[in-house]
């Protein structure tokens, strides 16, 4: 082999190398699912979240995950990273289509740290009939099949236990493509206030990792499928 | 050639130079042990909250109390000996062969051994009288506090908070963590997935909390009210270093109303039926409000319809 080509080669196999060093640390290490930003209206901010059994992600689209709606655009985005100004009140919307799994600790059952301590719960069936809105303080999630996921900001001591569909309505009917548009889903709102600045992570309490230790693990552990971070924006 | 009369004087001068040594020694000592005790002491964590956070204020003083002499000693001799001993121009000498000395020898092997065994008298009983110094002693204590009355707090870890079980009041569950204070309190630490860690730092609690296990820490509060930190300190996944929350020591009358009122509330809104019967620690494959045959039923529990999904190896 000449030298020409030997130098060609070496050059070749280290751009190569480099690329791929590079891909890594871009796609996996900096990578980052986006932000979604809100902005309050009147000292109220409104975010719409929906809870999945499955997501679009080309590499885990098994795995449940949150979306978080685009104010602007009215788009599903694939993120758990959204921010709310500061000293607002944030109005929380939750559409569950997500089937029901039973807490490890029934205590999450409860609504915690939200205005009132209640939230206000319906169930949307397959054919798209709504049940009446509750208001609610506890969804005991081993009572019955009432559980999807959570969300939960525990240094806010927000708590919040989201219900899912009627069971057997689910079991058949369950939403298969993500972002859900379609299908039997629970609608939860509730509301609190966010103090200072600063970034607050959320997550779900449920175990819903199928598959990982104590159900515990893959999305529940994985920033953009079931845990977060809010911004609060001074 | 030395002369008979050498040896004699040579041990008058070493004798001299010991003595000036330890008179330069001595008061840098007092000076020292004064200032931790008094100066330092007051400061050093984790405080008085606590019976256990006092005793671990007074082992951290004390320790320092026994080391800056040694310390000072040592740095006392260096600065001597560089002083009068180093090198001068012209002197080209050896210096005299030195073939042991049964007293110092002696010496050092019975301060040694007096320091040694003396540590360990102290650190026994340090770990003893203060029941345990504040760290798990795993579901069966050894060292127990005589009192005839404990609070008795159940702190339930769990990916990523944890929650505090008071079974006195009705076994109602918060995420705060309120003391009363003036109260020997006895903590039933444990953990409902992976193993965590109750560290109340400033209480001077420490202990591992794991699934299946029960693990007792005592400790008394004092009648120093305020706000103390609560962390896991065993790397439990994504957001171990966020698993941390504010506790308070309250004045007892304050306590009860607080319990009373979040029992009341639990009592009223339902969640105190909803938890499980009290108990030391908890099988999260057990519903008990469904039975332990159902929980793995297909489809009872939802999709995929396991709880723990039979694929996996670790879980019960």
């Amino acid at each position: 082999m000449s030298l020409p080509v030997r130098i060609t080669a070496l050059l070749v196999a280290f751009v190569a190398v480099a690329a791929g060093v590079a891909f890594i640390v871009v796609h996996f290490i900096l990578g980052s699912p986006p932000t979604v930003t809100f902005n309050a209206s009147g000292g109220v901010t409104n975010v719409v979240l929906q809870e999945d059994p499955q997501n679009n992600s080309p590499s885990l689209p098994q795995w449940v995950s949150y979306y978080v709606q685009d104010p602007k655009t009215g788009h599903w985005v694939h993120t758990t990273l959204f921010s709310v100004p500061a000293h607002s009140t944030v109005h929380m919307t939750i559409l569950g289509y997500d089937g029901c799994t039973p807490l490890r600790n029934n205590f999450w059952s409860q609504i915690q740290g939200t205005i009132g301590g209640t939230a206000t719960v319906s169930i949307v069936n397959s054919k798209g009939a709504a049940t009446p809105t509750r208001r609610v303080s506890v969804i005991d999630s081993w009572a019955g099949c009432t559980i999807a996921h959570t969300f939960a900001i525990p240094s806010l001591h927000v708590f919040v236990p989201i219900a899912s569909p009627n069971a057997n309505d689910s079991a058949n009917n369950l939403c298969g493509v993500s972002p859900c548009t379609s299908g039997p889903h629970s609608v939860m709102t509730f509301s609190f206030k966010v103090p200072t600045s600063g970034t607050f992570r959320w997550q779900c309490f449920v175990p819903c990792g199928g598959g990982y230790l104590d159900g515990n693990g893959g999305p529940m552990q994985t920033i953009g499928y079931m845990t977060g971070n809010m911004e609060v924006r001074a | 050639m030395a002369t008979p009369e050498a040896p004699a004087a040579g041990a008058q001068a070493d004798r001299n130079h010991g003595l000036r040594i330890f008179l330069i020694w001595l008061p840098l000592a007092a000076i020292a042990d004064l200032l931790i005790w008094f100066a330092w002491k007051p400061h050093i964590p984790p405080g008085t909250m606590t019976s256990s956070a006092e005793h671990q204020q007074f082992d951290i003083a004390f320790m320092a109390l026994l080391c800056a002499p040694v310390l000072l000693f040592v740095w006392t001799y260096s600065a001597y000996a560089l002083v009068n001993w180093h090198y001068r121009a012209g002197d080209e000498e050896d210096g005299p062969p030195i073939h042991g000395n049964a007293k110092i020898q002696a010496t050092w092997i019975g301060a040694t051994a007096v320091i040694v065994l003396g540590l360990f008298v102290f650190g026994t009983v340090e770990l003893i009288v203060p029941a345990g110094a504040g760290a798990g002693e795993g579901p069966a204590p050894i060292w127990k506090p005589n009192v005839s009355h404990m609070l008795e707090v159940q702190v339930i870890g769990q990916q990523w908070a944890f929650t505090y079980r008071y079974p006195q009041f009705g076994g109602m569950e918060s995420t705060q963590l309120v003391l009363p204070a003036n109260t020997t309190v006895a903590f039933n630490v444990t953990s409902i997935d992976v193993i965590h860690s109750f560290w109340a730092y400033q209480l001077g609690v420490k202990a591992d909390a794991n699934p299946g296990v029960n693990n007792i820490a005592y400790t008394t509060t004092k009648d120093q009210l305020g706000t103390f930190i609560v962390r896991c300190n065993e790397l439990c996944g994504l957001w171990h270093g966020a698993m941390f929350n504010n506790g308070h020591i309250v004045s007892a009358p304050a306590f009860a109303t607080w319990a009373r009122s979040v029992q009341l509330k639990e009592a009223r809104n339902g969640i105190l039926r909803a938890l499980p019967p009290y108990s030391t620690t908890y099988d999260p494959t057990v519903i008990p409000q469904l039975g332990s045959s159902l929980v793995k039923i297909v489809g009872i529990t939802g999709s995929p319809g396991y709880y723990y999904p039979p694929q996996d190896p670790v879980t019960p």
